[in-house]
């Protein structure tokens, strides 16, 4: 119970700290908002209606409080250059961006967790140095680079995958998957090379363990050690890296997006800044960091679920 | 013996990669094939020959000495990023380590709050209002540092100061400065080193995306991103220019990663 409280505290904690952050970065813009929504043309008093309005006449700590309070209730005001309520434009996108990731963490998993208990058990052998390298490979492409590899290859001349042609889930299943599945490989690329590397560390240094060896000497095969025992034990470790590989797909799928024009969050995200659309900005920005914390605060608690003997350090 | 030559090897395959293209930095500075932002109108995009080694670029631009002089760039938001995230996560990292309680609790309150922003969300944030250029580029790159760099020194301050020796030259009454120079620091080089070389590949990947995106280093600068962002539409016709210019990204991040994880091997072997 401890465990959660002080889990709990430092995730409020931490979410009060990130929306201090992104709010007084945001203060530094030079201008006043209102003036460029109106125009140069505007006059004084038509700019202190407008700031009245948007509620930027008050305080700097009221401004903060009303925006807080707008992320909870999902009131996060209107976007200047769509004139549509934020939370509905979010609303819009927040799909594509979900399945991009999905699919990509589902691909890391598929691809990566077999790889990586095979490069464990053939350690030493030649064919691991290789692997080791070729994952070593895939942490230093970038995935954005990546993908123009793959859209060379799959759709200039195998045609096998649309470029650039964003299909949703409703009208045709099929298209959407293929539509999805080349930007989420590229996502996944540099995913599964650190999920490979960190499995592999983590069941060699689980083999060296007391209880492995004295599994062997009961006679029990190493595929049964491997699985039965040691994946057990590797949970805690893989659960750690999917929270990082999640955090990196959010993080990596607004570059991806921009590749695949796929209308997420991340091309959102940039249109918005080339718009100066800034308390467009401003939430993504806060919504997306949120996100990431609780993630956290989730791989946090099911810790604890997984392994009770889990305690606070200290 | 054996295990001892295999592991060096990504070491050496790391160090050698660096060593040339930090070469051909050097050499940039002095000469390249061919004027960088010159443009042959009769000769755009043209396949890779011997006048042109790695071909022109969609102004008939050669790209060999493009990617030459992008490589100073490369190194100098490398190196400076490094320098800054080193400078903050080295201030932050200290104070949390040194004198632990209710001072670390909120250093690394901040730091974890840093963290939340993935990949390079947090250097597009600053760039969106700071506005894009080499400066800002280097002190958001910076910034995206800053985290590693506290949470390693931070957990090596909290080490060192265990020691007997550390402990011996409190009781003699010595200040806090004489003991973080004298005696912390030299300890901690080494883990430094490490993320220093990690954190220069990260760094180099994080400018390649944002400059692709419009939001890096800004024209007439040249950069290996924003030379990548102007291969796309050319992915077609003139494939080379997008897997020459990505490969020479990744060849520089991989160096610098074969070199990091070198080093902390053959640390890890002597302790």
């Amino acid at each position: 119970m401890r465990y959660i409280i002080y889990k709990l505290s430092t995730f409020i904690v931490t979410i009060a700290l990130v929306s201090l952050i992104v709010f007084s970065v945001f203060q530094v813009l030079p201008g006043r908002p209102a003036q460029t929504i109106l125009g140069i043309d505007a006059d004084e008093q038509q700019v202190a209606q407008l700031e009245k309005e948007l509620g930027l006449d008050q305080s700097l700590w009221e401004q903060y409080i009303s925006w807080i309070s707008g992320l909870f209730s999902g009131d996060l005001g209107e976007s200047l250059k769509y004139q549509q309520p934020v939370i509905d434009i979010l609303l819009d996108r927040i799909p594509v961006t979900f399945s991009l990731a999905m699919l990509s963490i589902v691909l890391t998993a598929l691809i990566g967790i077999p790889l990586g208990i095979f490069i464990a058990r053939t350690d030493g052998k030649w064919v691991s140095t290789i692997l080791s390298m070729l994952t070593q490979l895939g942490i230093a492409i970038p995935s954005f680079w990546f993908g123009f590899i793959l859209i060379l290859l799959f759709s200039v001349t195998f045609k096998l995958f649309p470029s650039n042609s964003y299909v949703p889930w409703s009208e045709d299943f099929f298209g959407a998957l293929q539509s999805f599945f080349l930007p989420a490989l590229a996502l996944a690329l540099s995913n599964i090379a650190i999920m490979i590397r960190y499995l592999r560390n983590t069941i060699l240094d689980q083999m060296k363990m007391d209880y492995v060896r004295t599994a062997k000497c009961k006679g029990l095969s190493e595929r049964w050690i491997v699985y039965r025992h040691i994946l057990r034990n590797a949970f805690i470790p893989i659960l750690t890296i999917f929270g990082m590989i999640i955090a990196d797909t959010l993080g990596g799928s607004i570059i991806i997006e921009n590749v695949f024009s796929l209308p997420g969050l991340g091309s959102l995200l940039i249109q918005s800044i080339s718009a100066r659309d800034f308390p467009l900005v401003q939430s993504m920005v806060l919504y997306i960091a949120v996100l990431v914390v609780f993630i956290n605060f989730l791989v946090d608690l099911l810790y604890k679920v997984i392994d009770p003997r889990i305690r606070l350090k200290g | 013996m054996m295990m001892k030559r295999r592991k060096s090897i990504p070491f050496h395959i790391g160090l050698t990669i660096v060593m040339l293209l930090f070469l051909m930095m050097l050499i940039s500075l002095f000469y390249t094939p061919y004027d960088p932002n010159m443009m042959q109108t009769n000769a755009r995009l043209a396949k890779p020959s011997l006048e042109h080694l790695f071909g022109t670029d969609n102004f008939g631009r050669d790209i060999l000495s493009r990617m030459m002089q992008g490589s100073q760039t490369a190194f100098l938001i490398g190196i400076s990023s490094v320098s800054v995230g080193l400078f903050f996560g080295f201030l932050i990292g200290a104070c949390a380590g040194y004198f632990g309680g209710w001072i670390d609790e909120l250093c690394m309150r901040f730091i974890d709050a840093l963290m939340a922003f993935p990949g390079i969300l947090l250097a597009i944030m600053l760039i969106t209002v700071f506005e894009p250029g080499i400066k800002n580029t280097i002190l958001a790159l910076g910034m995206m540092s800053v985290p590693t760099f506290a949470r390693i020194i931070r957990s090596s301050f909290m080490q060192t100061k265990q020691f007997d020796y550390v402990k011996a030259s409190k009781a003699k009454g010595a200040g806090s400065i004489h003991i973080i120079f004298k005696h912390i620091l030299p300890n901690i080089v080494s883990p430094i080193l490490v993320a220093a070389t990690l954190s220069f590949s990260g760094t180099i990947l994080a400018e390649a995306g944002l400059s692709y995106l419009g939001l890096g280093v800004q024209p007439p600068d040249p950069s290996w991103g924003r030379m990548l962002k102007e291969a796309q539409p050319y992915i077609a016709t003139a494939p080379w220019y997008v897997i020459i210019t990505g490969t020479m990204i990744t060849l520089m991040v991989l160096g610098f990663n074969l070199l990091g994880d070198g080093i902390r091997d053959q640390q890890d072997k002597k302790s």
